[in-house]
């Protein structure tokens, strides 16, 4: 699989995010800062939903790298209990149909579904009783 | 130096897009409608703080307004760049190293929404990719998370709109000076929803000139004394929501810079939000002017929804604001906005609003200003 970036899931089958532990503190956030103040963190894979938005219209690039034709998609913050609210794309869900609080889990999509090899990020979907 | 800093002259250039003339000429344009309004000659302005983001260093204008010798200094301080450069024009007069002095804001950004790169935001690169160095997304998940915690409505996002525009009809200086009707707002495209077309503004052009002075100063000049009682900038507290987050704390999104700028300013002027008559408040999109009535203290989180619906914050409610159209009808040039709601208010409180003049002879008058990575500028005139 061709992630986005280094670093952002676990190797593991499903993979959760990597998310940084501040050493001194605690305090949970994602992406992991390089430098000695976080050490890794594999984050919950389900959470609910804490916010949302649909993207009406194509980023500008740079620095969008998504396909030239543009279609809507919604973009979540996601509450992983007792650990951090982190941004991902919001997937497998009508847009009429997203609720805040509802049960999402970790999956990865394609930034371009047309590509033949796609770069591929982090989405959460319905969990659950939702799904 | 004893008695309070002043505003002795105001002056600005019409906001939104002027073809042909740089953000610069734009700028030195509303600096001769101040010197002209306080009745002086740039030669008698002893020191100046400028602020740009996009259109270039602004002591480059003494070349058009006279190679006096004078102080110059550049500000800038993202959204707060005009709150910035006026916090620091009224310290050099209350040190009481100068008499008077002049804070001015210009800017001129290309058409479309602000194009940032995650380099200049310190985040990964990835996040530029993936679609999210986007501000009205930013906008538009804040205000869905607040619309579901407080009960605000879709229409209450369209009556903040409906109220700018009306409100801009009478102010010379903004842009979109045409009403639109609820029903046009609320069943334009989505942009980011929850929000519509023109529940966002837009980024544009302009300049906002203001001419400081001490309290003797301005007697000399035989103005009507426009007090500055307070002007604070601040930044972020632990637990903000800011544009360009791709991760929260738990339980983040209710402590923000806004809540800090005001608090102190209401601490320095010794008044509360009770006793000001009407206040500009950042408008970027509908839902911030909904919560930052709160974030200033005018409301409580929720209680919005009942104040727009009764219009109380009308030119004629009990707390008017965004008395020109604001950000959603002035368009946002990030150098000029902030010092374009200081020169609204004094236009105000001298009682030359015309149209959109506020009734009962106002006394007091409140700006603020929110933007990105987390700042806010508030300041506190007094008649």
């Amino acid at each position: 699989m061709h992630v986005i970036a280094q670093g952002l899931i676990t190797e593991d089958n499903p993979p959760h995010l990597i998310g940084g532990r501040e050493r001194d503190t605690g305090r949970v956030v994602f992406p992991c800062p390089t430098g000695d103040r976080y050490e890794q963190v594999a984050l919950s894979r389900t959470g609910t939903l804490w916010s949302y938005t649909i993207q009406r219209y194509r980023p500008k690039s740079p620095p969008y790298k998504g396909p030239e034709a543009f279609r809507p998609w919604a973009v979540a913050y996601v509450e992983l209990p007792g650990e951090v609210i982190v941004e991902s794309r919001l997937t497998d869900i009508a847009f009429e149909d997203i609720r805040i609080g509802m049960p999402l889990e970790l999956t990865m999509i394609p930034l371009d579904p047309d590509a033949a090899d796609p770069v591929m990020i982090p989405a959460f979907r319905p969990a659950g009783d939702a799904a | 130096m004893s008695g309070d800093v002043c505003i002795v002259g105001v002056g600005i250039h019409p906001f939104g897009r002027t073809d042909g003339l740089s953000g610069l000429e734009q700028g030195v344009f509303a600096v001769r409608e101040a010197l002209a309004d306080a009745g002086i000659d740039w030669p008698q302005i002893q020191f100046a703080y400028g602020s740009s983001d996009a259109a270039g260093n602004p002591d480059t204008m003494v070349e058009r307004l006279g190679l006096t010798g004078v102080q110059f200094i550049n500000v800038r301080n993202g959204c707060a760049a005009g709150g910035s450069a006026l916090f620091s024009a009224q310290m050099a007069i209350k040190s009481g190293e100068f008499d008077i002095g002049l804070a001015v804001g210009f800017d001129k950004h290309p058409r479309g929404a602000f194009n940032a790169l995650p380099s200049e935001y310190n985040l990964p690169e990835w996040y530029g990719d993936a679609g999210y160095m986007i501000t009205t997304q930013f906008f538009a998940a804040k205000i869905m998370r607040y619309m579901h915690e407080h009960g605000i409505s879709q229409t209450s996002l369209a009556r903040v709109a409906n109220k700018a525009f009306r409100n801009a009809v009478h102010a010379p200086h903004a842009w979109r000076r045409e009403p639109v009707d609820m029903e046009t707002i609320l069943e334009a495209p989505l942009v980011s929803d929850p929000y519509t077309k023109y529940m966002f503004c837009s980024p544009a052009e302009g300049g906002v000139a203001l001419i400081l002075a001490s309290e003797k100063k301005a007697r000399e000049l035989g103005k009507p004394l426009v007090r500055l009682k307070a002007a604070t900038m601040r930044t972020r507290p632990p637990k903000s929501f800011e544009v360009f987050a791709p991760s929260i704390d738990i339980g983040g999104g209710k402590a923000t810079a806004t809540q800090i700028a005001s608090a102190d300013a209401f601490r320095m002027a010794g008044i509360g939000p009770e006793d000001i008559a009407l206040a500009q408040l950042q408008d970027t999109e509908c839902g911030a002017e909904i919560m930052h009535m709160a974030e200033n203290g005018f409301c409580k989180d929720g209680e919005q929804e009942a104040w727009l619906a009764q219009g109380r914050t009308e030119i004629g409610g009990s707390l008017p604001v965004n008395t020109d159209g604001g950000c959603l009808a002035c368009g946002e040039p990030i150098g000029a906005s902030g010092l374009r709601q200081v020169y609204e208010n004094v236009v105000q409180l001298r009682g030359d609003g015309g149209g959109r003049q506020v009734p009962g002879n106002p006394k007091t008058a409140y700006s603020h200003v929110y933007g990105a990575p987390g700042v806010s500028a508030v300041t506190i005139l007094e008649r």
